[in-house]
């Protein structure tokens, strides 16, 4: 209810089934550059409270807020009676939607549960199909990610009439070991086990899973998707619903900040689509899918190459070293300051860090500051040269240069047509045949 | 000389009124500062070192939480990296140089940083490493016991030297133990430093070496380094008795560090606007001085010290009194009258005095900070060691003096400049004294 007041649309209930006990010390993270949870792990189970105190919550919030949707997030044991049950319960109490937990990677994974129904298509597809004998509201399959290939599991659903998915579930994992004592986290009486993953780390594992569900068309047309996975902020809810979802579901982030974090999701989404001119969601739902295609389908014949803006140059040469020891050596320095203006081409190995010339402090009085001379703030020889014929247009140097803007990847035209690997293949193809 | 450095202690009073100046990181701050370093590739802040620490190095070693190592990767460089943390103009050096000014961000504060992996290391019991070679029988004497004796003899120590430091003060470090200001520098943090290098086999003797001593020196040392530093401090060329309201400024700092002179009377000109005048003013004020003022014979903008010694005087709460030159002491009822001239610029190498414009300061006490003299009388009998200027020549790769035993480095080579210097020279040196060896073993198995 207090979600609600802070402005959420919507909530998930999770995860109502027959009460479990829960394990003391259940999360860990990681964090990365003193940024605090960049990936959350957790080893806890659903519901430990039993059903009918949380479907009494559930008509409680239900009455007091109901504009709002509740979906209640279920998993029992795969009886189709029990199944059956839970559902009826669930819709009695007032919920507007019901998710089936197929997802759940431990724990439950070990009673036959969660995980355990979503890695086999036919369990899920069977355990879908009694809840649509019972349901009258609409059925989300939650989909895990822990499967070679998630689109099966999405037809296993789509052929058992679910109204839609929800997806990505947590993805396994142990998030460190604390090289003290040896144990994993979290540790549980020395011990851990392994946990489902989330927060922001697993953001681009859920957009790929969700495109891939979302633009597959076997067992028919794509139904709608709920996106989870390292949701934010409202740039990742953007995001998503531009992979096609028509809502998203926020769980790490108001863990990690509270509530009030959908303040923005909600001003900084409707200004961004003020200034793109959308009027609702689904002015730009799925609007990406169209741009995602297969490696085959792209242009061989475009070429990109890294320029440097030397006005905004630093000098810190990351793009160099990165391009030398993690990409094409076609950044150098080899840039000289003086009477020879511009480049050297000496195509040396960069050379070893460690300095022999003498420096000494400067006094103001008695060392006057040099004054730089040279058409960039920063001196040209620490200014990096990026040779265009060696370069590949990787972007690594663009991604490691701390400064915005400045390298950008620009076009050179090849002056050639489009062609694609697809075509090349089935022009060898046509040849040969 | 017994391991003074262990058993002195601070004056409390003194701790309380110097507290540190900029103050250390806690660990979690440390590790979100070193985060932002950019770790750039052959990076400026490294050559703008003159000992040339690999700071990227040692700061993405604390972001890793290898915090031993950091310190290590310091000390590697520099083995007086505590004090070089704490002492350092880093405005100028590293975080002058670093990239982030060239985005609008603050620099890294290395400074803090190295002091941070320094501390943390010292703190834990970690000590200065000897590295693994084998000892060598040649015996190298240093004159003095500051930052460039101890950087040369520690150095000289990893290379396998046997080495004895003599100094004529009773506590060695040098300046750094007598001459950096408490609140950037505590001299217990120096003598720790000290007892690192004595922990490398440094024997340290407390002893003056006078013109006759260099001949028995060269008798039983294969080679000298030369780190005596600077002398007296220049005397005031001033009319009327040498007033006992005068103390000059590094005898008043050495005085307040090591506990003895803890009383400052209520008003205080301090002459000369260097780095030590600043040091000798703010200390002033923090012992308990109601004014205290500087006088200097030029404009603002020639003085030698660094621009945030300056502003950081003004904030104590000194004054400053611009183009003036003291002329006459004379003693009233209670204290001195310093009678000054005010002197015209007009870009004249030396300013000249305005006639008919006497003032008087009245004052308490007077703090000359005009600068030290050369210790020329015991250089000039070091046999073939050219002076210039009188300052020590020397080969700057090598620290070689014009005589081939005669090592030489820190202020009696520079002038005056930062602990820093001094280590780079002393290092510098130490390489140099074993090349010579080495080479001179050669020549005689030869």
């Amino acid at each position: 209810m207090r979600a609600f007041d802070a402005g959420w649309g919507g909530a998930v209930w999770k995860t109502i089934g027959e009460p479990i006990t829960n394990v003391s010390s259940r999360y860990s993270s990681i964090d990365w550059n003193a940024q605090r949870m960049m990936g959350l792990n957790n080893i806890e189970l659903i519901s430990d409270r039993p059903i009918e105190v949380n479907l009494r919550e559930i008509t409680e919030v239900k009455r007091r807020y109901p504009k709002h949707a509740v979906i209640a997030s279920l998993m029992v044991e795969s009886k189709r009676e029990t199944w059956h049950e839970i559902v009826k319960r669930a819709e009695g109490a007032g919920a507007d939607g019901l998710e089936l937990n197929f997802g759940c990677p431990h724990g439950m994974s070990e009673r036959g549960m969660g995980s355990a129904v979503g890695q086999v298509p036919e369990y899920a597809q069977m355990i879908t199909e009694w809840v649509k004998e019972a349901a009258r509201t609409p059925v989300l399959v939650k989909l895990t990610p822990n499967i070679s290939d998630i689109r099966v599991v999405a037809r296993a659903a789509k052929r058992a009439k679910a109204d839609g998915l929800s997806a990505i579930n947590t993805i396994n994992s142990i998030t460190g070991i604390d090289l003290d004592t040896f144990e994993p986290r979290p540790n549980v009486d020395g011990k851990s086990s392994h946990g489902g993953y989330c927060g922001p780390a697993v953001k681009p594992i859920a957009l790929n899973m969700v495109q891939q569900v979302n633009s597959d068309m076997v067992d028919g047309p794509p139904i709608p998707m709920s996106g989870i996975g390292g949701v934010s902020n409202w740039r990742d809810a953007a995001e998503f619903i531009l992979m096609g979802c028509g809502t998203v579901q926020v769980c790490t982030a108001a863990m990690h900040y509270g509530y009030r974090i959908v303040e923005d999701m909600i001003d900084g989404l409707s200004n961004w689509m003020d200034e793109k001119g959308f009027v609702t969601i689904d002015d730009f739902r799925g609007k990406s899918l169209a741009k995602v295609t297969e490696w085959k389908h792209l242009n061989l014949n475009y070429r990109i190459v890294a320029q440097i803006d030397q006005a905004l140059c630093i000098g810190c040469q990351l793009c160099h070293i990165a391009c030398w020891d993690g990409a094409h050596q076609c950044i150098h320095l080899d840039r000289v300051t003086g009477p020879v203006d511009g480049h050297v081409e000496v195509h040396a190995k960069p050379r070893e860090v460690g300095r022999e010339q003498i420096v000494v402090t400067p006094i103001p009085k008695l060392d006057p500051p040099t004054v730089h001379v040279g058409p960039y703030p920063t001196t040209l020889e620490r200014i990096p040269r990026v040779d265009e014929t060696e370069c590949v247009g990787c972007n690594l140097c663009s991604l490691v240069c701390p400064v915005d803007l400045c390298i950008t990847m620009v076009e050179r035209p090849t002056g050639l047509a489009p062609e694609t690997w697809a075509d090349r293949t089935s022009a060898t193809v046509e040849r040969a045949g | 000389m017994s391991e003074v450095e262990s058993t002195f202690v601070g004056h409390p009073e003194v701790a309380a009124r110097f507290p540190d100046l900029h103050p250390a990181f806690d660990a979690r701050a440390a590790v979100i500062e070193a985060n932002r370093c950019l770790n750039c590739f052959d990076a400026p802040c490294m050559g703008a070192c003159p000992t040339h620490i690999d700071v990227p190095r040692f700061i993405k070693k604390i972001a890793s939480g290898n915090v031993s190592g950091s310190a290590k990767t310091i000390l590697e460089a520099n083995v007086l990296g505590a004090s070089c943390s704490r002492a350092c103009p880093v405005e100028v050096l590293c975080e002058g140089s670093c990239v982030m000014h060239g985005k609008n961000e603050k620099p890294i504060e290395i400074g803090r940083l190295q002091r941070f992996a320094m501390e943390t290391y010292y703190g834990a019991g970690g000590t200065v490493q000897l590295r693994d070679r084998k000892e060598r029988r040649e015996r190298v004497a240093c004159i003095g016991a500051g930052p460039a004796s101890l950087a040369c003899a520690a150095e000289l120590r990893q290379l396998g030297f046997q080495v004895t430091a003599f100094d004529r003060r009773a506590l060695p470090g040098g300046l750094n133990t007598y001459g950096v200001a408490e609140y950037k520098l505590r001299a217990a943090d120096s003598l720790r430093e000290v007892a690192m290098v004595r922990g490398l086999g440094v024997e340290f003797e407390n002893k003056e070496i006078d013109p006759t001593g260099l001949e028995d020196l060269e008798r039983e040392f294969d080679a000298v380094f030369l780190g005596l530093g600077l002398g007296a401090m220049h005397r005031l060329a001033v009319d009327g008795a040498m007033s006992s309201c005068v103390i000059d400024a590094l005898d008043f700092i050495a005085g307040y560090k090591t506990g003895t002179r803890l009383n400052v009377p209520p008003r205080v000109v301090v002459v000369g606007a260097g780095n030590t005048a600043i040091d000798a003013a703010c200390a002033a004020k923090r012992l308990g001085a109601q004014s205290v003022t500087i006088l200097y014979r030029r404009r603002r903008d020639n003085i030698s010290a660094f621009q945030f010694e300056y502003d950081h005087a003004v904030r104590e709460g000194v004054t400053f009194c611009w183009e003036a030159l003291p002329k006459a002491f004379s003693t009233t009822g209670n204290g001195v009258a310093l009678t000054c001239v005010a002197v015209s610029q007009d870009d004249a190498a030396i300013p000249v005095p305005v006639a008919g414009s006497e003032f008087t300061i009245e004052c308490d006490a007077v703090i000359p900070a005009i600068g030290q003299s050369p210790l020329l009388e015991l250089l000039s009998q070091a046999r073939h060691v050219t002076l210039e200027r009188g300052r020590v020549v020397i080969d700057r790769a090598t620290g070689q003096t014009t005589n081939p035993r005669y090592f030489a480095g820190g202020d009696c080579v520079n002038g005056g400049r930062e602990v820093v210097d001094a280590v780079a020279d002393g290092k510098r040196a130490a390489l140099g004294i074993a090349a010579w060896l080495s080479k001179r073993t050669e020549a005689h198995v030869g």
